[in-house]
């Protein structure tokens, strides 16, 4: 085991991944020589070579229509979206054809790929290098959403995305990838797809969240034990298809849930996990579900802390919750 | 005189600036003039060839007038055809090697029929079928083969473009000797992804051929509210990429302008932007009325400039084309045509299960679910 923030546990999946299996290949705006702006992709280009570290041309569009052919030649492409906030000029090919493609071709083509992009804010990024677009993938049937929390989770979700045979957007939390860190194994394992992982087991209230929210639902849950209620935390880390059981299993335990994120309120994946929290559990709930997460206004700049769904906004509401 | 056809034709009036007499410009590849007289460089096809093409021309001529047929009567829902831009379709087709991949917009049936796609498959897609390869999960004339190497037909405009860019580049990196060729209309060019995969394919030298079909509209708009430059081959130069500029209802030409195309690609030398100047001669589907934005008139010169009509011109002048070699070949296709028909039209409908499937590689439980809710819901009314 090694001690790794997100950044490297990251790039050491891709190293191996890239190792074992020479049809990955790296393709995006500056993951090359500079090895991107987060240098996730350090290192890869002087070990791998241009031909499978490649810099692009500055199109998003371009990034993934030209990963979709890649796929569908045979190649395990993994695109990176430089930020989250960029990949809607590529939406159309995400959306129309990515997610379409196996469909459409009656599983003729199959388009495996995963595309990394920095997800979220706390780096002070403004209105374009801190939004958290990921309901609007997830709203497309076809594509898996996957989003880490800690360096281990990111490395073995990596390296199953990247084994998995659909097109899966990667989140990575930018908020943590150098403030996450922790014990990583070494060489090659992997972590499902689809499963949640409580981390940290409780009776009273249900706390789910995911990506650098999980923090904040960890902090505002030693804070609640403090006022004595014991919180269970749930960390998604497979946005989509979802852990169904871990989250009705523990909301039927406990019968209060707070679900928690940094997107916007309205239509945000809260709104569906409380949904399905009322369609199937609804006569276990002692109290009405709850969601903490960010505002339905732009990302703001000055004003990042306030917008952000961190712990001092968390804890009132489990404790609203649970005294319901 | 083939000038003579032209400036006729150049008399009439028109609504949109693609004129018959576009193709009398030096740049301009061109080898058989509408009356049948090779005025340019021949290919060299032999006369089984020449035939071949012809076959294959008038095959695709008489599966879009039945399919037009068949949605008239309200047996298919939609159909959209090539009619009149035959000549661009299988020229480019045949100028392809068997290795070679082909990304279609969507107005290449014939090319894939040529390429080896049964018929049966296309009109069990055309009926949305259980047969039908996308399951009936798309409207009719969105295909894929992938034997064939043949792409998956969606409707956005210009997506395929930059995939037949990112399959070229993959085996430039796997070192494969293969060329993608990928089609698009003029419309297209005003796309963001016809600008990501010329760029793209400049940067990178990727073994690709892009035809542009310019057959003077998209849907009601003409070709010069596309663009402000005078061709859109001179687009590639922007790119890096050479663009040439061919009649695109003259086969010969279509030939002679792709294969130096491929050859070009093949030996690592890059990609060739080819305009195809052609025309629509039909509505742009068949849900389109055409009358509504030009009128008639502007139609009938290009009824003059047929692609099948001055390809079965020069068969006659070379091996004595006659009527009833006419006649024997329409007869072989309806009847080939009315045996798939029957068998499509009498498949039944997709499962309802098969609603579900594909989507993921895997069913996940929220499709499980909704699958399982479908199955035992109430069904829809009959009659779509």
């Amino acid at each position: 085991m090694a001690q790794m923030n997100m950044v490297q546990a990251i790039n050491d999946a891709l190293r191996l991944e890239m190792k074992r299996d020479d049809r990955v290949v790296l393709l995006g705006e500056d993951v090359g020589k500079v090895g991107g702006v987060f240098r996730v992709t350090a290192g890869l280009y002087d070990e791998f070579g241009e031909d499978r570290v490649i810099d692009t041309p500055l199109s998003e569009g371009g990034i993934i229509g030209a990963a979709i052919g890649m796929s569908i030649y045979g190649l395990r492409p993994v695109p990176e979206i430089q930020f989250s906030d960029f990949i809607f000029p590529a939406y159309d090919q995400i959306v129309s054809e990515l997610a379409k493609y196996r469909y459409r071709s009656g599983g003729e083509y199959p388009c495996p790929m995963v595309i990394r992009t920095p997800v979220g804010g706390g780096i002070r990024g403004g209105h374009y290098h801190s939004q958290s677009p990921e309901a609007q993938f997830i709203h497309v049937a076809g594509l898996k959403v996957v989003c880490p929390a800690t360096p281990a989770d990111a490395k073995g979700l990596l390296l199953s995305s990247i084994r998995d045979n659909d097109p899966i957007l990667f989140f990575e939390p930018k908020r943590v990838y150098r403030a996450a860190k922790g014990e990583v194994p070494e060489g090659d394992y992997t972590v499902p797809i689809g499963q949640a992982k409580i981390v940290r087991p409780g009776e009273q209230v249900t706390v789910v969240a995911y990506g650098a929210m999980l923090y904040e639902a960890l902090d505002a849950a030693n804070k609640a034990a403090g006022q004595g209620i014991d919180c269970e935390v749930i960390d998604l880390r497979t946005l989509w298809p979802l852990d169904i059981d871990t989250v009705i299993g523990s909301v039927k335990k406990t019968g209060r849930v707070v679900v928690v994120h940094e997107a916007p309120r309205s239509c945000g994946l809260a709104s569906e996990i409380v949904t399905l929290i009322n369609e199937k559990a609804f006569l276990h709930l002692e109290a009405p579900p709850k969601r903490v997460t960010g505002f339905d206004t732009p990302f703001p700049y000055t004003l990042e802390n306030e917008y952000l769904p961190l712990s001092h906004r968390i804890v009132p509401a489990i404790v609203e919750t649970a005294r319901y | 005189m083939t000038t003579d056809v032209h400036a006729t034709a150049a008399t009439a009036r028109s609504t949109s600036q693609r004129k018959p007499e576009d193709v009398l410009a030096d740049d301009v590849v061109r080898v058989l003039s509408p009356d049948g007289t090779l005025i340019g460089e021949d290919p060299g096809l032999t006369d089984e060839e020449v035939v071949l093409l012809y076959r294959a021309m008038l095959r695709t001529r008489l599966v879009d007038e039945r399919a037009v047929l068949l949605q008239r009567q309200g047996r298919i829902g939609f159909h959209i055809g090539s009619l009149g831009e035959e000549a661009t379709v299988l020229g480019t087709a045949f100028a392809l090697r068997e290795s070679d991949w082909m990304f279609p917009c969507y107005r290449e049936f014939g090319g894939a029929l040529f390429r080896g796609m049964p018929l049966q498959r296309y009109f069990d897609n055309l009926f949305g079928n259980a047969n039908d390869v996308a399951k009936g999960r798309q409207m009719p004339d969105h295909w894929s083969y992938r034997d064939k190497r043949l792409g998956s037909v969606s409707s956005p405009i210009g997506t395929q473009m930059t995939q037949a860019m990112g399959v070229a580049w993959a085996a430039k990196l796997r070192g494969d000797p293969l060329v993608a060729i990928v089609y698009f209309g003029d419309g297209a060019t005003s796309s963001n992804e016809f600008h990501n995969a010329l760029n793209f394919a400049g940067v990178y030298r990727t073994a690709n051929v892009f035809v542009c079909r310019n057959n003077g509209w998209a849907i009601s708009v003409p070709t010069e509210r596309q663009t402000a430059s005078d061709t859109f081959a001179q687009k590639g130069v922007a790119y890096g990429v050479p663009g040439v500029r061919c009649d695109g209802n003259d086969v010969f030409a279509v030939v002679r302008a792709t294969r130096a195309a491929v050859a070009r690609a093949a030996a690592g030398e890059g990609p060739t932007l080819i305009e195809a100047l052609t025309y629509r001669l039909s509505g742009h589907s068949t849900s389109d009325d055409p009358s509504r934005y030009r009128p008639e008139a502007e139609v009938d010169p290009w009824q003059a400039l047929d692609p099948l009509r001055r390809l079965r011109l020069f068969l006659q002048d070379r091996i004595g084309w006659s009527d009833a070699d006419q006649a024997r070949i329409e007869a072989e296709v309806q009847e080939e045509l009315k045996r798939v028909i029957d068998v499509a039209e009498k498949t039944s409908a997709p499962p309802l299960t098969s609603l579900f499937d594909d989507v993921y590689a895997d069913l996940p439980w929220h499709l499980r679910e909704q699958q399982e809710e479908l199955a035992l819901g109430p069904r829809a009314p009959k009659g779509h």
